[in-house]
């Protein structure tokens, strides 16, 4: 028999027995990073695409939800923080290695832009909204101006963003679960697909709805086709990653994941989006919430699980 | 200068003298240690093998912790010692989570705290806290570049291991077994 | 700013590339380079104070500095570098125990019992009430009983004043549970051989010794720091240790050879050895011929104890008895064949450590370099005080005759002779405790209890509210050693030395020095005579300056050290010694023992073996605690907050129990342990015992760290085999099995 203890019993809060620092905050933030990155990928692309008109939700009205799910998540960001008196500290400095300082400065660019592309678009949600101030109206012509270029930034901040989201796990080569170069692109899918149900959700429009229904489902795919890969990679890897992935595979997260995030969250809605296409009723609305949900599970387990994977010496 | 620490298995009992030592002498609050006994047992009675590791942060020369700190609150300061300035912490616990030791934990004021290598000790030209408490002086401290040093010296004559090499992390930690 | 931002823009997009392109994160080298060769991030004070003391936390009385604010706040305690007990480097314990002061549930003001013993309802008192309570008590006893029916236990620095003023008063009860429940045996084993035992610190020449050898004796479990540290001096040097343990101690798997003994066996390991060593001719013939007695009788007796005798009995192999014997031989007269220090352990004690001690002698390692030093002690000032009065009788008269070789008082015969019998009866009537929590430091504590309810009066003198201050009629809170003058330390040594303890910081709450209440009880009793200072500063430095020190000196220096008056550490090669035995020489075969009517010379006795379902409890000390008295203190807590229960991996699985599981241990007298005991599933230890840490399970509420952590040894040690010879309380005759539900039995 082999036993390995701790003889003077350390009980670092919040390490011990296992790493419990990141609860709730750092898998909403990445939530909200990742759907706000979704919804402003879209409608960047789908403006520069000059599909405005066509699908208005995307380019129109989700993205005036962003600026306050980004500001949210910073605010989770914020919560998280266990030294908060000194978070101005992060924007003091820019580290590149860091994924949490770099995670944070895209925020501070892609929050403003946001900002100004929710400002653009507010006479569309309420059309009797109105500037007040000579400045705000010039700001607003010159932006307007400017569009294109805004768009273009939005795209690429977007996908940084999305890819952020998973970096600031993988980044962690202490947790074998996190120790996988497809986390950032899986988180990326994941996040672009929660920003698709959100339109879907959204939108009054068929065509967009079934347009961004079939977007999902292809989105869905590629997840689902990540997650395998992620395992396979895991389970060809050392000894400490199989046992991170042993986690899902009958250990302690593995209904959890493989019911609610798989089943519920991607395939489930999967098969009722090709019900849909094939003019099966369903309600419409039941397919985006349940990629929402599992979107969000998925993060808060990734978070959780990664932190109860270890090294073992 | 490159500091480091040699730990002897052979000699080391498990007393958690160390530990002590470093709470009272560095204020790390009851409930938290910086320092910390790992034992190992192995093998079937009568044919048994049992180790024990005083640990603490491996002061890696490639560390993630630094890495991977938003605010450059984590630093590497003269002579390889990995610390952290307080009021430039915030607490976000990236470096915690970096940290394939568990070496580093959140002080109950809000910033991260870990080993110094009593810094502010060597500067004075004393030994670290835990050294220098040792009932069985069965740990080495000093610089590696100086081949007189007493972990120099003692890495020459002994064989040792570091902790989870695999991980990359270059540990300054070594236990000689 | 705006450079390094653009920057940052570029290269976070080339990363995230490079993320989508297969590889991981681009490292880029840290564009803060202001940050480093940053100040100390942890001020620590840079003036700090320090006040000599010697430490409290056990016996070993390491001599150390306590540091401390100028604002007087305590911050750590440290060895004193030139005290050779210590040498610069205190133990866990004492590095901790500036725990013991800081600890918010200590005894804050005299108490005095408002209900019936044992329940823990006081009252606060005031000093002069609690002094005239136990003054008048005390009168009253004398008047009605006599002086003499009055008894002091005590372990620990203030035993001094009190056993001063209980002689003064006319009584001679004084014991130590660190006699008849720890070494005694050893003492009477070593006595009756070389004629001198060992005391304490044990003049063991380890840090020079070739051969260490250790029956049972857990060093690094047990922290006597010189000791520890000398093991480690020699293992440096290359020297081999033997143990003899039947759990893996933390020593045996440093050892060249562990051997897995049969608990209760050892005996018939000696006797094997010492077969071996004298049928082998390994022995020191030179040593033996000059100075030892009987080794024809011993030659004769130990001839049919031959090792695969031995291996029927203690299971151990042949070979490695052999080997083992070897080992020490090469390294005679280096060696030490370790006496242990708590040795009560199956009743036949004082016969195993004289088997020590022979063979001990065998390898002439008694007054040899590399084995046992002759220690040499400070000879301590003494006050010129009024002659004691003689008691009329003491606890031994009680005893009819028995135990007449214990060189000390036995703290369980005090305690027998006090429960009133036809056949025992001592009177007593009064007991002053001192730092001695007897219901958890005696075996048998339905006994103890038992003398406590015939008592008229239970002074106890404590720091913390323990399982004894339940009982008391009367507490007397003690402040901490770091709070308080004690008497010099004079420990004996490789060279004379002495320490001085002095309060580091006022008393927090209403706490007092041993010596003040003694003199103040003094007063009270008309004893003033024996307590002639009226501040321990002035006695102090009286005492201090007729050793050629003062007080003033001690106060910056800590410890002072003297040369040895003669050089005679060893034994000179053709030195003639003169032992103090019978003989005059080392006795093989024991001149003493066999007039008191005992065996001469060692014998194997079987002892019982567990029934089925039952399992040998055999206990010990884990390195950050100290028996019950660190139990509650914060910082060693903070180490160790409970014990748990070693159980083999074999028998947990027959039990179907598992490592973290908390069940109740019950013994072969349906003694149910009060708290559940965490399991620890090990292959430390052997198939036939379980193993615990002694001093948790702690009763009393009060301790809010300590109360209900683990379980207590002592409670299930309800049988005891007491050694015929000095009275010893044999504790390890005692089995226990696993409940994992809490139901007393009916
Ligand atoms: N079951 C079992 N019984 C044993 C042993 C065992 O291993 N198992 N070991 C035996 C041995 S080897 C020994 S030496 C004895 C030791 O037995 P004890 O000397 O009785 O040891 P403790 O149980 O620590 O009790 C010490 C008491 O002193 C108090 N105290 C601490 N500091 C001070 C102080 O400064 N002043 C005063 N006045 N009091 C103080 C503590 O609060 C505590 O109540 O126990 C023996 N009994
Ligand atoms: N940290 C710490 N150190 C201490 C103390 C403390 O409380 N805490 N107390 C001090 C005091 S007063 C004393 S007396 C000493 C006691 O310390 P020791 O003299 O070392 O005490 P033992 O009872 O000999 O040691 C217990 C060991 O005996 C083993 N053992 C049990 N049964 C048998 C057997 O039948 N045969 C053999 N060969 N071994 C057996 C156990 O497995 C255990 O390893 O420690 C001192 N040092
Ligand atoms: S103080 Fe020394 S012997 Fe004790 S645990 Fe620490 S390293 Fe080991
Ligand atoms: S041990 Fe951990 S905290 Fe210390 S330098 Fe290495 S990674 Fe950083
Ligand atoms: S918790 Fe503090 S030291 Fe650690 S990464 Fe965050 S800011 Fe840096
Ligand atoms: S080197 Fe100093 S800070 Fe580090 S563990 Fe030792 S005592 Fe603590
Ligand atoms: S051995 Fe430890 S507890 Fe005992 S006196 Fe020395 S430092 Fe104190
Ligand atoms: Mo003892």
């Amino acid at each position: 028999m082999r036993e390995e203890i701790i003889v003077s019993g350390r009980n670092n809060h919040l390490i011990d027995p296992h790493l419990e620092i990141w609860e709730w905050q750092i898998p909403m933030y990445l939530f909200l990073g990742g759907l706000a990155a979704g919804i402003l990928f879209f409608a960047g692309l789908f403006y520069i695409r000059g599909k405005e008109k066509e699908y208005p939700t995307v380019v129109r009205m989700a993205p005036i939800l962003v600026p306050p799910m980004l500001a949210m998540g910073l605010f989770f960001l914020f919560l998280d923080l266990k030294h908060k008196l000194y978070f101005w500290q992060l924007y003091t400095t820019i580290k590149l290695e860091s994924p949490m300082s770099w995670g944070a400065w895209v925020l501070m660019g892609i929050t403003p832009l946001s900002m100004m592309w929710a400002a653009l678009h507010i006479k569309y949600l309420f059309p009797k909204w109105d500037w007040k101030f000579n400045w705000a109206i010039q700001a607003e012509a010159f932006l307007q101006k400017q569009k294109k270029w805004l768009a273009w930034a939005m795209v690429g901040l977007s996908v940084i963003l999305g890819i952020y989201t998973g970096i600031l796990l993988s980044a962690f080569n202490a947790r074998p679960l996190w120790n996988t170069s497809i986390l950032g692109p899986l988180f990326l899918t994941s996040g672009l697909s929660t920003g698709a149900a959100a339109i879907v959700l959204m939108s009054k429009n068929k065509a967009e709805r079934h347009h961004f229904a079939k977007i999902d489902l292809g989105l869905i795919g590629v997840e689902l086709f990540l997650i395998i890969h992620m395992f396979m990679g895991f389970r060809a890897s050392t000894q400490v990653q199989i046992d991170a992935a042993n986690l899902f595979l009958g250990g302690e997260f593995t209904a959890v994941f493989w019911v609610f995030v798989v089943g519920l969250g991607l395939i489930i809605p999967a098969i009722l989006e090709i019900m849909e296409m094939r003019k099966i009723k369903v309600p419409y609305m039941v397919a985006p919430v349940l990629v929402l949900v599992g979107g969000l599970l998925f993060r808060f387990i990734m978070t959780h699980a990664g932190q109860v994977s270890r090294w073992l010496y | 200068m490159r500091y480091a620490m040699a730990i002897d298995t052979k000699k080391c009992v498990g007393c958690s003298d160390c530990v002590v030592a470093c709470q009272t002498e560095n204020d790390v609050p009851v409930g938290f240690c910086r320092d910390w006994v790992v034992e190992v047992v192995d093998g079937t009675y009568p044919q048994l093998e049992l180790e024990h590791r005083s640990e603490r942060c491996n002061h890696c020369e490639n560390a993630p912790c630094v890495r991977c700190c938003p605010t450059g609150a984590s630093y590497v300061d003269d002579g390889g010692i990995v610390q952290v300035k307080k009021n430039k912490c915030i607490g976000c616990g990236a470096c915690v989570t970096s940290c394939p030791y568990d070496a580093r934990f959140v002080h109950p004021k809000g910033y991260v705290d870990k080993c110094t290598f009593c810094h502010h000790r060597i500067q004075k030209g004393q030994q670290p806290a835990c050294v220098s408490v040792c009932p069985t002086k069965c740990m080495y401290f000093g610089d590696l570049d100086d081949p007189r040093s007493e972990v120099s010296m003692i890495l020459k004559k002994r064989k040792y291991k570091t902790l989870i090499p695999e991980a990359g992390t270059k540990p300054h930690l070594y236990f000689l077994i | 700013m705006a450079k390094n931002r653009r920057d940052f823009i570029k290269i976070s997009a080339l990363s995230a590339a490079g993320v989508i392109f297969g590889g991981s994160y681009l490292r880029a080298v840290s564009s803060d380079k202001s940050l480093k060769n940053g100040k100390p991030l942890y001020e620590v004070p840079e003036k700090l104070l320090r006040t000599p003391t010697y430490c409290e936390v056990c016996f070993w009385k390491c001599a150390g500095w306590v540091y401390k604010t100028e604002k007087g706040a305590i911050k750590k305690i440290i060895g004193n570098d030139i005290d050779p007990a210590c040498n610069g480097r205190l133990c866990p314990r004492g590095t901790g125990g500036v725990g013991m002061y800081n600890d918010e549930d200590r005894l804050k003001t005299p108490l005095i019992r408002t209900e019936e013993r044992g329940k823990q309802t006081f009252r606060e008192a005031t000093w002069d009430e609690a002094f005239d309570y136990i003054a008048s008590k005390l009168k009253k006893i004398k008047k009605e009983h006599g002086a003499e029916c009055t008894a002091l236990f005590t372990h620990g620095s203030g035993g001094k004043y009190f056993g001063k003023l209980l002689k003064a008063f006319g009584s001679y009860n004084i014991a130590a549970p660190s006699y008849a429940q720890c070494r005694g045996p050893r003492e009477v084993g070593f006595i009756a051989t070389f004629g001198d035992g060992l005391n304490s610190p044990e003049p063991m020449d380890m840090r020079d010794a070739k051969c260490l050898v250790l029956i049972g004796s857990h060093l690094g479990e047990n922290m006597h720091n010189g000791q520890v540290q000398e093991m480690s001096d020699a293992i440096d040097k290359g020297a081999s240790i033997i143990t003899v343990d039947p759990r893996l101690s933390t020593v045996a798997a440093k050892s060249k050879y562990w051997l897995p003994i049969k608990p209760a066996t050892d005996l018939a390991l000696l006797l094997a050895w010492m077969h071996v060593i004298i049928y082998e001719g390994w022995y020191d013939k030179e040593y033996i011929e000059k100075y030892a007695v009987g080794f024809e009788e011993l030659k004769e007796h130990v001839k049919p104890f031959t090792p695969e005798w031995a291996y029927g009995i203690t299971t151990l192999k042949p070979d490695l008895i052999r080997k083992s014997a070897k080992e020490m031989a090469n390294a005679a007269p280096s060696v030490i064949l370790h006496p242990g220090r708590h040795v009560t352990w199956y009743g036949d004690d004082t016969q195993r450590e004289r088997a020590i001690a022979i063979l001990n002698a065998l390898l002439g390692s008694w007054g040899r370099r590399g084995g046992f030093y002759r220690p040499e002690k400070a000879k301590l000032a003494k006050l010129k005080l009024p002659a004691f009065p003689k008691p009329a009788r003491t606890w031994r008269e009680a005893m009819g005759g028995k135990f007449e070789l214990a060189d000390l008082a036995l703290a369980n015969g005090v305690c027998d002779a006090t429960i009133p019998s036809p056949r025992m009866d001592c009177h007593i009537k009064a007991w002053i405790v001192n730092g001695t929590n007897l219901i958890k430091t005696l075996p048998e504590r339905q006994k103890t209890i038992e003398a406590i309810q015939s008592l008229d009066l239970l002074v106890v003198v404590d720091t913390m509210p323990m399982e004894i201050t339940g009982w008391a009629d009367v507490v007397l809170p003690e402040c901490t050693y770091l709070e308080r003058y004690d008497d010099i330390r004079v420990s004996q040594g490789r060279e004379p030395t002495i320490a001085l303890r002095m309060p580091a910081v006022a008393p927090k709450y209403n706490t007092k020095s041993a010596w003040w209440m003694a003199s103040q009880l003094a007063k009270r009793l008309e004893l003033d005579a024996w307590f002639p200072y009226e501040t321990q500063e002035e006695e102090l430095d009286y005492l201090l300056k007729k050793m050629g020190t003062s007080l003033e000196e001690m106060q910056r220096i800590g410890v002072k050290r003297w040369e040895r008056a003669y050089d005679d550490i060893y034994f000179a090669p053709n030195e003639e010694v003169e032992f103090n035995t019978n003989s005059g020489k080392i006795e093989l075969y024991s001149t003493a023992l066999e007039e008191a009517g005992f065996d001469p010379m060692p014998k194997y006795t079987a002892h019982e073996e567990p029934a089925e379902g039952f399992y040998r409890l055999i206990y010990g000390r884990a390195p950050m605690h100290t028996f019950s008295r660190t139990a509650n203190n914060p910082n060693l807590v903070d180490l160790m907050d409970e014990n748990n229960v070693w159980i083999n991996p074999k028998v947990a699985k027959e039990w179907g129990l598992k490592t973290g599981q908390y069940i109740w241990l019950e013994n072969q007298d349906g003694i149910v342990s009060e708290f559940p005991i965490k399991v620890r599933v090990t292959e430390r230890i052997r198939w036939d015992s379980v193993y615990m840490v002694h001093g948790f399970g702690h009763s009393n509420k009060k301790l809010s760290r300590a109360h209900g952590r683990g379980a207590s040894d002592s409670e299930l040690i309800t049988r005891v085999h007491v050694d015929p010879i000095m009275g010893g309380t044999g504790m390890r005759g005692n089995f226990v099995t696993f409940r994992t539900e809490n139901k007393k039995k009916a």
